[in-house]
């Protein structure tokens, strides 16, 4: 099967008047379809600019990304994309909020728009549909901005740091829900984080990265022996500290 | 609504009186100013062909009143001062939302706008006689000038100041430069427009004001400066409390419009 996006060999850097940064450097990874992926390093490694090079914001400068085995401009995929925070807009309610993918892609059908009815309805903000953002606690905003990144029924999400607004605890119960929402709609998903626990407990693969310039420095399969995990689970497994364990090593072999 | 305890009571109360007083205040001082000016002008303390007093404002007002001029003069003042207030407002958000969609166009008249934003405008009211005629197209434009730059100049800024993540999220939502600019910079910068328009009404009737002074035959701007020619200070201090009165409406109508507005949010 081929896998559902591939980088070869991609490199990026950003100009300026002093001069120009390296910022990620010869990074090669695939992902197959339905599989999540987290990617951990150090703040300032590339890894937002890995996920814009990846949506197609960026260019690369060197190298190949491909999806479903097109280069990425001719691909016709669907890539979604959650910033760090929901920038949900106050001048709207929560259900235009939340369609405001499909309004400007203008692709407001009916059985688009009864997908978000159901969405809305099977994360608990069914009722907060013409409540505007600040009425919502910071977990139902985030649930919020996934599915307006879910409206627009993409094949791949890629998730930027999305749970580190919000306090600890949230960020769990936040982390679990979108965890569950990620997996019952089937989709495949990019994590970039700098909290290697949250890595663990979501991911499929982890992909390591040194900082500035960003390069791979190694990639870990994950496998937890449970059924029915969940990221709450993953946490309590008797693997999780060894991958801790062996991802801190990782970490650490190049400060 | 849930029953109050009786220190919640105590504290609204006394809050209630606080405010009550301070009304009070307030009207006291004006009534003491016009009894005091009055009284002095009536026993000759100060000079009531100089310095008038207010029932000789009341009287020159109801006379005009009579005749129906006033009315005449304080609308067309206010007619020049919503025109040129509602042309300052389209010109000035087309003109910023221009900059913001060019950088470079930005970059090469940023200090233009600077210069003519620091400029004291009332210069300019000379030349706007000479070039325009003494019309109201000379007064609306002397109004315009006024608020014009400034307001470009902080719409422009404010749409600066919005946050880039937010245009990013409707890149990655398939978006392009327009969406950012109708669904993001517009609807977000609401409140500096408000906020804006606040400050134009106010700048726009200084500007039209000083196109009456020099370039009018109707106006309170014109009244002002008539009734200072030939002597008659009634005329120019009731047209000052009218201009006053009209300030103070227009102010309050756009307070109310952004009430509105936040309790809609």
């Amino acid at each position: 099967m081929n896998p559902l996006l591939k980088l070869s060999h991609v490199s990026f850097s950003y100009h300026e008047e002093e001069g120009e940064t390296l910022a990620l450097s010869d990074i090669s990874f695939s992902l197959k379809a339905g599989k999540f992926l987290a990617i951990v390093g150090p703040s300032g490694c590339g890894k937002s600019t890995l996920l814009s090079l990846i949506c197609g914001l960026l260019a690369p400068e060197e190298g190949n990304i491909s999806l479903l085995g097109l280069p990425l401009k001719e691909a016709k995929a669907n890539i979604g994309y959650m910033l760090q925070k929901d920038h949900l807009f106050e001048w709207r309610t929560i259900y235009s909020n939340v369609t405001l993918g499909l309004e400007i892609q203008k692709k407001m059908t009916p059985e688009r728009l009864k997908n978000v009815d159901t969405m809305l309805d099977t994360y608990g903000l069914s009722e907060f549909r013409n409540a505007r953002p600040s009425q919502l606690s910071g977990g139902m905003r985030q649930r919020a901005a996934l599915i307006r990144t879910l409206a627009l029924e993409p094949d791949l999400l890629l998730l930027d740091e999305p749970f580190s607004a919000l306090d600890y605890q949230t960020r769990l119960s936040v982390c679990d829900d979108i965890y569950e929402i990620i997996k019952k709609e089937e989709k495949t998903a990019i994590l970039v984080t700098h909290d290697i626990s949250e890595a663990i407990s979501v991911a499929d693969q982890i992909l390591v990265l040194t900082s500035r310039p960003g390069r791979v420095q190694k990639e870990i399969p994950i496998c937890f022996s449970m059924e029915e995990r969940t990221p709450m689970r993953s946490r309590n497994a008797p693997e999780f500290q060894e991958y801790f364990n062996l991802i801190w090593k990782e970490l650490n072999t190049n400060v | 609504m849930s029953e109050l305890s009786a220190a919640q009571r105590r504290f609204l109360k006394k809050r209630k009186q606080k405010l009550r007083t301070v009304t009070l205040v307030r009207v006291l001082i004006f009534l003491i100013f016009l009894f005091l000016w009055e009284v002095s002008a009536g026993t000759g303390l100060i000079d009531a062909f100089i310095f008038s007093s207010p029932s000789r404002v009341v009287q020159t007002f109801l006379s005009m009143a009579a005749d129906g001029s006033i009315f005449r003069h304080t609308g067309i003042t206010l007619l020049e001062t919503l025109i040129s207030f509602f042309l300052v407002f389209a010109v000035s958000i087309l003109t910023a939302v221009f900059l913001w969609m060019s950088r470079s166009l930005s970059r090469v008249l940023e200090p233009y706008l600077v210069i003519l934003n620091s400029l004291p405008k009332s210069a300019l009211a000379p030349l706007l006689i000479v070039w325009l005629g003494a019309n109201m197209r000379t007064i609306i434009t002397a109004g315009m000038s006024v608020a014009v730059f400034g307001s470009i100049l902080t719409i422009y800024t404010g749409f600066l100041e919005v946050d880039p993540e937010k245009a990013k999220l409707i890149f990655t939502l398939g978006g392009h430069k327009k969406d950012v600019l109708f669904r993001v910079i517009l609807p977000g910068s609401v409140p500096i427009f408000l906020n804006t328009m606040k400050v134009n009404i106010g700048l726009c009737l200084v500007g039209v004001i000083i196109g009456e002074f020099i370039g009018s035959r109707q106006g309170l701007g014109y009244l002002i400066i008539y009734g200072s020619q030939v002597f008659q200070l009634d005329l120019v201090l009731m047209s000052i409390v009218i201009l006053c009165i009209l300030a103070m409406c227009l102010y309050q109508c756009l307070n109310l419009t952004e009430k509105l507005y936040l309790k809609k949010m």
